[in-house]
């Protein structure tokens, strides 16, 4: 099936599908600035941008709302099939992600606000890189989305295990410098719960990439994913003193 | 009707991939051709029907799917100027062989129509009538067959109180299925069913889909439906056909999820035409 796809006999169809489309892109492109101005956030240590990035959430939230409302009239109404069903269940998938992932970003400035009255801890600047890593992740699974492209959405998808690694070493860091001097725990702690969010944030895109997959494709995407997170098991010792 | 010289079989364009019933084929359909006059109505349609499941064969008004429907029973012979070629094997005979017997063929092969055609007569006669024709005239066979087919039919406690009634005073959706007993009770392997609820209401509708779905397995069913959800909820496997051509066969939950050809796709996402 490779010809020009072809609008519906009923114009309104097409029109409700491309809604729907819209709000996932407008939803994303929100989710994608969050996370950017969360992170700017942390690593210029500027509280007002932070206070803006919480404040802003609802945006997100709002928009899914729009999304299930949607969704739940083309279901009823127009009775989809095939690939148009695929999409309007993506589309309630993808919403439902989005809103977690501007969730995360909310909880990323927020803990920003309390680091910016703290002292700076060294891996205050390893964290925003492996942000960015995940924002550029948002970025790319979006357009993939945008142009129905599995293939992208599949490379985004094998990208996640690179901010598992990050994610690995932030860790080992982070524990490090709390067995250095215990004064920098708290902003350790804080580091840590931020880190943790934006490796959420990378699987959430995976999923994501699965749900492009399964929309284009029709099958599912059975591969099991690399991982390479360990953190669940790491143990560090204490320096002997 | 006339048969045409044995044409080549094209190379059948049809994608294929039917659900395989575990009772093997009931009808096997390869290269058939039909012409009314010197219109061709079919091409080179080549499918099998499952024994056992429920076909549907679905497409736009006037993609030959009720002449297809109409060439398993030899419904169409009646119809001036019909030439076909190719064949359709039942049984291990081919049904347009000239020694066939097409009466005999038409009572394995019950068929349903679109709008109810009850005969003037009682209940309990309509639902006889098969039997009688065939010379039953033991009134306790009779009577056990009409109410076994009418409970088949989920019919049986709706008129079992009104069998001498005629069968013109029940409501639509009634009717069909006096209609469905009336072609069960002759016991047919195959039932054909032409858009059998598109002059019903959806209470109705729902009934007869319930009963077709308790009917499968004891006969193979055929229906051609101008209804796809419905084509979607009681069949197993579905063809679809256009401008005469069967373009996709399958498994009925592959061809309404992920169709394999651009047209059938189209077609049952509503972007035809």
């Amino acid at each position: 099936m490779t010809s020009a796809p072809k609008g519906h006999t009923v114009r309104s169809y097409d029109e409700e599908l491309n809604q729907l489309n819209n709000y996932i892109s407008e939803m994303g492109g929100l989710a994608e600035a969050q996370l950017a101005a969360a992170l700017d956030a942390l690593g210029k240590r500027n509280s007002e941008l932070a206070a803006q990035v919480i404040v802003q959430d609802e945006s997100i939230d709002r928009i899914e709302a729009k999304v299930d409302e949607a969704a739940v009239e083309l279901l009823a109404l127009r009775q989809p099939m095939a690939d148009d069903l695929r999409q309007v269940l993506a589309s309630l998938k993808i919403a439902q992600i989005l809103e977690r992932v501007g969730d995360y970003a909310a909880n990323v400035a927020k803990r920003a606000t309390v680091l910016n009255q703290l002292p700076q801890v060294e891996p205050a600047r390893s964290v925003p890189r492996m942000g960015r890593l995940v924002e550029q992740m948002i970025h790319e699974v979006l357009d993939a989305y945008v142009r129905r492209d599995a293939d992208a959405a599949l490379a985004v998808w094998h990208r996640d295990e690179g901010v598992d690694s990050l994610y690995d070493s932030v860790f080992r860091e982070l524990l490090t410098y709390m067995m250095e001097d215990p004064r920098n725990i708290t902003a350790c702690t804080h580091l840590l719960f931020i880190a943790k969010n934006i490796e959420r944030i990378g699987d959430y895109t995976t999923n994501v990439a699965e749900i492009i997959y399964f929309l284009v494709k029709g099958v599912p995407l059975t591969e099991a994913r690399p991982k390479a997170d360990t953190t669940s098991f790491t143990v560090v010792n204490p320096p002997a003193s | 009707m006339a048969v045409a010289e044995k044409i080549a079989p094209g190379a059948s364009a049809t994608v294929y991939h039917v659900k395989k019933g575990d009772q093997g084929a009931v009808l096997d359909v390869a290269g058939f051709n039909l012409w009314y006059g010197a219109s061709q109505a079919l091409f080179d349609v080549s499918m099998t029907i499952e024994r056992g499941l429920v076909t549907a064969l679905i497409g736009p008004s006037g993609c030959g799917k009720s002449t297809l429907i109409r060439s398993f029973n030899r419904m169409n012979d009646l119809i001036e100027n019909l030439t076909i070629a190719g064949s359709i094997v039942f049984e291990g005979a081919d049904i347009y062989q000239s020694r066939a017997d097409v009466i005999a063929l038409r009572k394995r092969m019950g068929m349903v129509f679109q709008k109810p055609n009850p005969f003037p007569m009682s209940v309990f006669d309509n639902v006889g009538y098969p039997l009688r024709v065939d010379g039953v005239r033991d009134r306790r066979r009779l009577e056990e067959t009409v109410e076994q087919a009418l409970r088949r039919a989920a019919l049986w406690d709706e008129v079992k109180d009104r069998l001498q009634d005629n069968a013109l005073g029940l409501s639509g959706g009634q009717q069909q299925r006096l209609c469905i007993a009336r072609a069960i009770a002759g016991d047919p392997e195959v039932l054909l069913m032409d858009e059998p609820c598109s002059a019903l209401d959806p209470i109705a509708t729902a009934k007869i889909e319930e009963l077709i779905d308790e009917l499968r397995g004891h006969y193979s069913i055929v229906i051609v439906t101008h209804n796809m959800q419905q084509a979607a909820r009681v069949s197993q496997n579905t063809g679809f056909m256009y401008l005469g051509r069967l373009i996709e066969y399958g498994e009925t939950r592959a061809m309404f999820t992920v169709p394999k050809v651009r047209q059938t796709h189209d077609y049952v996402t509503g972007r035809f035409g």
